[in-house]
């Protein structure tokens, strides 16, 4: 388990950590998110043990991070910020180094670098130097130092950023594909991200949790929760769409020809929607049920603060 | 503790993995060839040891080990790679000295590639080769004080040029401490700060490790001066990361 207490940390003038609390099972992927400079990567330092919090504690499976440091950081696999990497070394040299500084030698520490390295799909490039790869390869290297002596948390700060869809792809897997008994933190600017991969998404601002709960959760104080969005080709009476119980609003998107209908909280308006259609003989060429909308979410609990 | 051998290989390969090093190792053995032969009077001397060898090392030291020490912390700094290493379970006791002792002993395989030296004054004369290998131990201890130093401005800048000009004043500062004319300017002090100031000075303390003496007070010195700065180093290191 993971454990923050008032976590925080001042630079000379500014507070980038406020006071943040909340604690990680096993077994959850946990989705950090927050606006640039919220304090994500801030908060990930210290959780790694590379910057000393100013006050407050955080706990990884018991050991303080910083009265027991060691401890701490030898169940963690970090990917910090950009991946970054010893450049000149081969990447079978830079893995290997990995694998002794965790204290693997001679067989085990083969046997750990192959895996790490089938794991990301390392084969081909395993002789290059670091700094000849591609941006995507660098970041695969990273991950696998990461994950390389298969610990029990792993701490990723904006591992798909910069990498293209097929690649992102690859990463989101291969997290789900670690995740059962695992603490996962991931930092992302990308909110499909988090529906994707994240059991559990906690969004900071300015230093300040703001909000914590699962993806489908924070989906539902989206106001497009629940929302049907009609596609028609023929013009259709919003006002008898509006009048129907349950609807809070109608937005028309002339250009799309599409309407879109905002259901009132905690109410549903599918079934409503979809008998007036038949009643009135509408020919409806699209009919989408919204979950909500999670960027719409994160921008106006994310906004206020910035202000 | 058992981290620091994996440390100090890694750093030391890093070394050879550019052509830094065989840069470094000849324009090493070129000067000190130039200024044992030409400046110091290797062969009118007509004396069978490698002082004027030796007495020259103080100053080709100056911009030599700077720039062995530069890359240190700074080139971590700037590629971000300290934040993967300090995040490693290892104490920074065993990454600063890891870091350390490869650089010194990368100086040392420099410094025992002048073996040529050896050579030429044992075929020439009959050296007093006890003296010798005093001298080249003197001579490798001061490069490691010159590269403690290093260390400490390496962590303190981000940038390696930065870091190197930093070394390169502070070693300096090191060395002139001794001569005639810093300390006429302490003419109006009282003796034992003269003295104090004098004994700082590289060039007092490896006149004498030069010519063979070795006194258990240079060592002392020369240990203590290289364990402080290390010291130093680790501090500014965790000074530093915040920023």
């Amino acid at each position: 388990m993971i454990e923050l207490k008032d976590l925080t940390k001042r630079f000379a003038q500014h507070t980038a950590v406020d006071a943040l609390s909340f604690s990680v099972q096993p077994g959850e992927v946990l989705g950090f998110l927050g606006p640039n400079g919220a304090g994500k990567s801030t908060t990930m330092k210290m959780l790694t043990g590379f910057l000393a919090p100013t006050s407050g504690t955080a706990s990884i499976f018991g050991c303080d991070i910083q009265t027991q440091r060691l401890q701490a950081q030898r169940q963690i696999g970090y990917l910090p910020e950009g991946a970054p990497c010893y450049g000149d070394m081969t990447v079978r040299g830079f893995l290997e180094f990995i694998a002794e500084v965790r204290g693997y030698r001679g067989a085990q520490k083969k046997q750990r670098v192959q895996r790490a390295v089938e794991q990301v799909e390392l084969e081909q490039v395993l002789e290059q130097s670091i700094e000849t790869l591609s941006k995507g390869f660098k970041r695969r290297v990273g991950l696998a130092q990461a994950i390389l002596h298969d610990p029990r948390v792993l701490i990723l700060d904006e591992p798909t950023d910069g990498l293209d869809p097929n690649q992102k792809h690859q990463v989101r897997e291969l997290i789900q594909g670690l995740a059962q008994d695992k603490i996962v933190i991931i930092s992302t600017h990308i909110l499909e991200e988090v529906t994707a991969v994240c059991t559990r998404a906690v969004i900071i601002a300015s230093g300040r949790l703001v909000a914590d709960g699962t993806p489908l959760e924070l989906e539902s104080r989206s106001k497009y929760h629940q929302a049907v969005t009609l596609l028609s080709d023929e013009p259709l009476d919003d006002l008898a769409l509006a009048a129907l119980p349950g609807v809070a609003g109608v937005e028309v998107n002339q250009a799309a020809h599409s309407f879109t209908v905002l259901a009132q909280p905690g109410r549903v308006i599918f079934p409503q929607i979809n008998a007036l259609i038949g009643q009135r003989g509408w020919s409806v060429k699209e009919l989408d049920v919204e979950r909500g909308r999670l960027d719409e979410v994160f921008r106006n609990l994310t906004r206020g603060e910035a202000l | 503790m058992s981290q620091l051998p994996v440390i100090f290989k890694r750093e030391l390969g890093s070394y050879f993995a550019t052509p830094l090093a065989y840069v470094f190792i000849l324009i090493f053995l070129v000067l000190s060839g130039v200024f044992t032969f030409y400046l110091g009077g290797f062969y009118e001397r007509g004396q069978a040891d490698l002082v004027p060898f030796f007495s020259f090392h103080t100053w080709l030291y100056l911009f030599l080990i700077p720039a062995i020490a530069m890359r240190l912390w700074a080139e971590e700094r700037k590629s971000g790679s300290i934040e993967l290493l300090m995040t490693l379970p290892i104490t920074r006791f065993e990454a600063v000295t890891g870091k350390f002792l490869a650089a010194w002993v990368f100086a040392g395989i420099a410094l025992l590639l002048t073996f040529p030296m050896v050579i030429t004054v044992n075929y020439l004369g009959e050296p007093d080769n006890g003296a010798i290998v005093a001298g080249y131990f003197g001579s490798w201890l001061l490069a490691g004080a010159f590269l403690a130093i290093g260390s400490c401005m390496s962590a303190l800048a981000k940038n390696q040029v930065i870091a190197f000009i930093l070394a390169v004043s502070v070693c300096f500062l090191f060395i002139v401490s001794g001569l005639p004319m810093v300390l006429d300017a302490f003419a109006w002090a009282p003796q034992w700060l003269v003295d104090a100031v004098a004994s700082l000075s590289f060039l007092i303390r490896f006149d004498s490790l030069s010519k063979g003496v070795i006194d258990l007070r240079d060592l002392l010195y020369f240990v203590t001066l290289i364990v402080a700065w290390l010291a130093a180093t680790a501090v500014v290191i965790d000074l530093k990361k915040a920023a």
